[in-house]
């Protein structure tokens, strides 16, 4: 029998070149991570002006200001920024979608953009999206909760994860819940 | 060394893997070790919470990665569902030189004499294939043993009333408890249980020139940047490199087993570091990919001889598919308990493993490894709210005042639970991928309710506020625990392998991971894994030194 590989260099090329733009785009999100560690300096990497505004009033509203700063400040918009053109590249399609149908409502119900809106009536605008019962045309069989889950979840990362991703800016997160970003024990007790 | 042919090929560098190649070699086999991932830099993914091996949202930090592998999982409906392997559902082993060894908690258990006899224990489980291991914890013990001395474990079973016997103590002095730990242990006392420390995989002293652990907080799902944390990376696969007669290729994807017209096996076809096919021929073949690469590397493996996959003429490969349920309690306290000692995981109980009234098997209870700040945001009493200035007050006022207990609960084994390869979906290199689909038995949950009470009674005596329990149990099995793939047994009808894990169809193909489990215990399955790497491995060598080719 012949004993060389099936697997031949040929249909290995074949076979790499249906995945292509997913490699493609895999790698790109590669040299983000490696290259660039915050924008907020107007250089997005997958959102328009428009959508950049709507998620940082989205996230500010996930991680409220109080005491300490909040999702707008600790550069979440940022973070999903430059995930969306790396890791999250699979869902660049939800957020297009959703955050045009996210104006779009606004606007029919009113007339103002959601990050314009009194701070009560985007926690109940988001409300209705975590619970599905946002009613029009934009919102079909479960988009809005599957929707604001993901923009609950990418904001909780932006927020509590490394800032090497872009959000997190100044460890916020870590200084708001103790953690010392040199982890060695002993090291952070001086002074305590 | 060239391609030339070599005694023995072992597919995959991990717990099992990397021992039986260092038994091998050391024994004068000449041996090419495949690794599909490459040797970890330990600086890479230091404190990175999001890019780790257990928080896995931008990606495994150890491989596999989300661009060149896939998985199709088989949902309840019979629709179908492709899966990244940062996403759960893709149920990821590590791609790196000691794969999970590297990034694992490194709890340590031996498996108790009734794990590896749990028919003869419990009697038959309608819709489970529970059975007896065709070897006993007595034929393992040394096995144990040279795991806990040659990789390295700090412990001290003599709390454990209930523990395997044993005919040496740890090679290293067991951790100490952190502050929660030594609230637990009070609590535990005082309610009648048996508390001790958790025997681990990682040096509490400086052991086998190698330093001790300086407790961070991110170490389970992480590298050691100490390398105090001890896998098959930096014991025995080093030892196996450094004897001369072994080989490791990495980044090497191997994809098929070659078969000549006989039907015999002569080795392994596979994609090179630069994607080129290419072949390796050896005498005998050792798979070690893991409960699913594993069966599934069998599985791709069709010929004249084996229409079905290698070792699969009576359709067991890739069957009872299994891994750990985990299952616990959530506590809440008044104070602050969190030192940042760390991992966390000190402390634990075997007082639930065995002989629970109404309930099959059990587990082990154990205090959680630290939860990371985005970990812990998931952390919230039932019907908390999951954003907004609630959750971020919570966040900071019970980081440092929650305490988990938790346990993997031992899973009857389904027979439709399994690893196929999926008809239509490949890989990056074109080889068909995992295909999973099935339930874990109705029990699991009874096991997971019982144990995940008794976690929630031991937070109320340490005096938590408040309490939850998290039970687990339902859905499709597997994890990083996976196992049973390719169950080992006397009867060739009803297992895949023998007792050497030697797979009954093939006299010289041989099975060297949690594949082999018949069931997986209630404890982490690591230092079983890696046990059984000796059993195979000395089997083989001892053979082969009395010249048995395995023909």
């Amino acid at each position: 029998m012949n004993q060389k590989s099936k697997y031949s260099r040929r249909e290995f090329l074949a076979r790499a070149a249906l995945s292509a733009g997913t490699l493609s785009l895999a790698a790109s999100g590669l040299d983000l991570l490696n290259g660039c560690s915050s924008s907020g300096n107007g250089e997005r990497n997958f959102f328009n002006e428009d959508e950049y505004h709507l998620v940082e009033a989205i996230a500010e509203q996930i991680i409220p200001t109080d005491d300490w700063p909040g999702g707008r400040d600790a550069g979440v918009a940022d973070f999903i920024d430059i995930q969306l053109a790396g890791p999250y590249q699979r869902f660049q399609a939800d957020y297009r979608r959703g955050l045009a149908a996210m104006e779009r409502t606004c606007q029919e119900l009113y007339r103002v953009k959601f990050e314009n809106l009194p701070w009560d009536t985007q926690t109940a605008f988001l409300t209705r999206m975590e619970k599905g019962t946002l009613s029009s045309r934009d919102w079909d069989a479960g988009f809005a909760e599957r929707f604001f889950e993901l923009l609950r979840s990418h904001s909780l990362q932006g927020f509590y994860g490394s800032p090497r991703h872009g959000g997190n800016k100044n460890f916020v997160s870590y200084k708001m819940m103790g953690l010392d970003e040199i982890q060695t024990v002993g090291q952070n007790r001086y002074g305590a | 060394m060239s391609k030339t042919h070599v005694n023995a090929v072992v597919v995959g560098a991990g717990a099992g893997g990397g021992v039986v190649a260092k038994e091998l070699s050391t024994h004068g086999m000449s041996v090419v070790l495949f690794e599909r991932g490459d040797w970890v830099p330990f600086d890479a993914h230091d404190t990175d919470e999001l890019l780790s091996q257990r928080t896995t949202v931008l990606g495994n930090a150890f491989g596999p990665d989300d661009a060149r592998y896939r998985r199709v999982v088989e949902n309840a409906d019979g629709s179908t569902t492709v899966v990244f392997p940062s996403e759960n559902d893709y149920n990821n082993v590590a791609a790196c030189v000691g794969s999970g060894t590297v990034s694992y908690g490194a709890m340590a258990w031996r498996f108790m004499a009734e794990d590896f006899r749990m028919k003869s224990t419990y009697g038959s489980v309608g819709g489970s294939t529970l059975e007896d291991w065709p070897v006993s914890y007595e034929d393992l013990e040394h096995c144990y043993e040279r795991a806990e001395w040659e990789i390295g474990v700090a412990g001290d079973a003599s709390g454990n009333p209930f523990g395997s016997p044993r005919k040496k103590p740890f090679p290293m002095p067991p951790f100490t408890y952190n502050t929660e730990a030594k609230m637990l242990e009070s609590a535990m006392k005082r309610i009648g249980l048996h508390p001790f420390p958790i025997p681990m995989l990682r040096n509490s002293v400086p052991y086998n020139d190698r330093p001790a652990c300086v407790r961070r907080r991110s170490c389970c799902g992480f590298a050691c940047p100490m390398n105090a944390k001890s896998g098959t990376h930096n014991t025995v696969i080093p030892t196996a490199l450094a004897s001369g007669n072994c080989e490791l290729r990495t980044n090497c994807v191997v994809a098929e087993l070659m078969v000549d017209d006989s039907g015999r096996i002569t080795g392994v076809h596979y994609f090179d570091a630069d994607g080129r096919g290419e072949t390796q021929t050896a005498d005998v073949i050792v798979i070690a990919a893991s409960a699913t690469e594993t069966p599934r590397l069998l599985l791709n493996s069709k010929s004249t001889h084996h229409p079905a996959g290698v070792g699969n003429g009576n359709d067991w490969v890739g069957r009872n598919f299994q891994g750990h349920a985990y299952t616990g309690a959530f506590g809440l306290f008044e104070e602050d308990i969190f030192d940042d000692v760390g991992p966390g995981a000190t402390i634990a109980i075997s007082d639930f493993s065995h002989h629970n009234k109404g309930i099959i098997g059990g587990g082990i209870l154990a205090n959680e490894f630290t939860r990371l700040p985005y970990l812990f945001t998931g952390i919230r009493p039932p019907g908390s709210p999951a954003w907004g200035k609630e959750h971020k007050a919570f966040q900071r006022k019970y980081f440092r005042r929650n305490v988990q207990v938790v346990g993997p609960i031992q899973e009857m084994p389904v027979f439709d639970s399994r690893v196929r390869v999926d008809p239509t979906v490949k890989d990056h290199w074109g080889i068909p991928v995992v295909r999973l689909s099935g339930t874990r038995h109705a029990r699991d949950v009874e096991g997971c309710m019982f144990l995940s009470s008794k976690a929630e009674l031991i937070l109320k005596e340490a005096g938590a506020e408040m309490t939850w329990q998290a039970v687990g149990g339902k859905g499709l099995s597997g994890g990083q625990h996976q196992a049973g793939t390719c169950r080992m047994g006397e009867d060739p009808k009803t297992s895949v392998t023998d007792r050497y894990g030697r797979i009954h169809e093939t006299p010289n193909v041989f099975v060297a991971d949690a594949s082999l489990h018949v069931t997986n215990g209630g404890f982490n399955p690591a230092l079983t894994i890696m046990a059984l790497g000796y059993w195979v491995g000395e089997h083989i060598t001892s053979e082969w030194q009395h010249g048995n080719r395995f023909t």
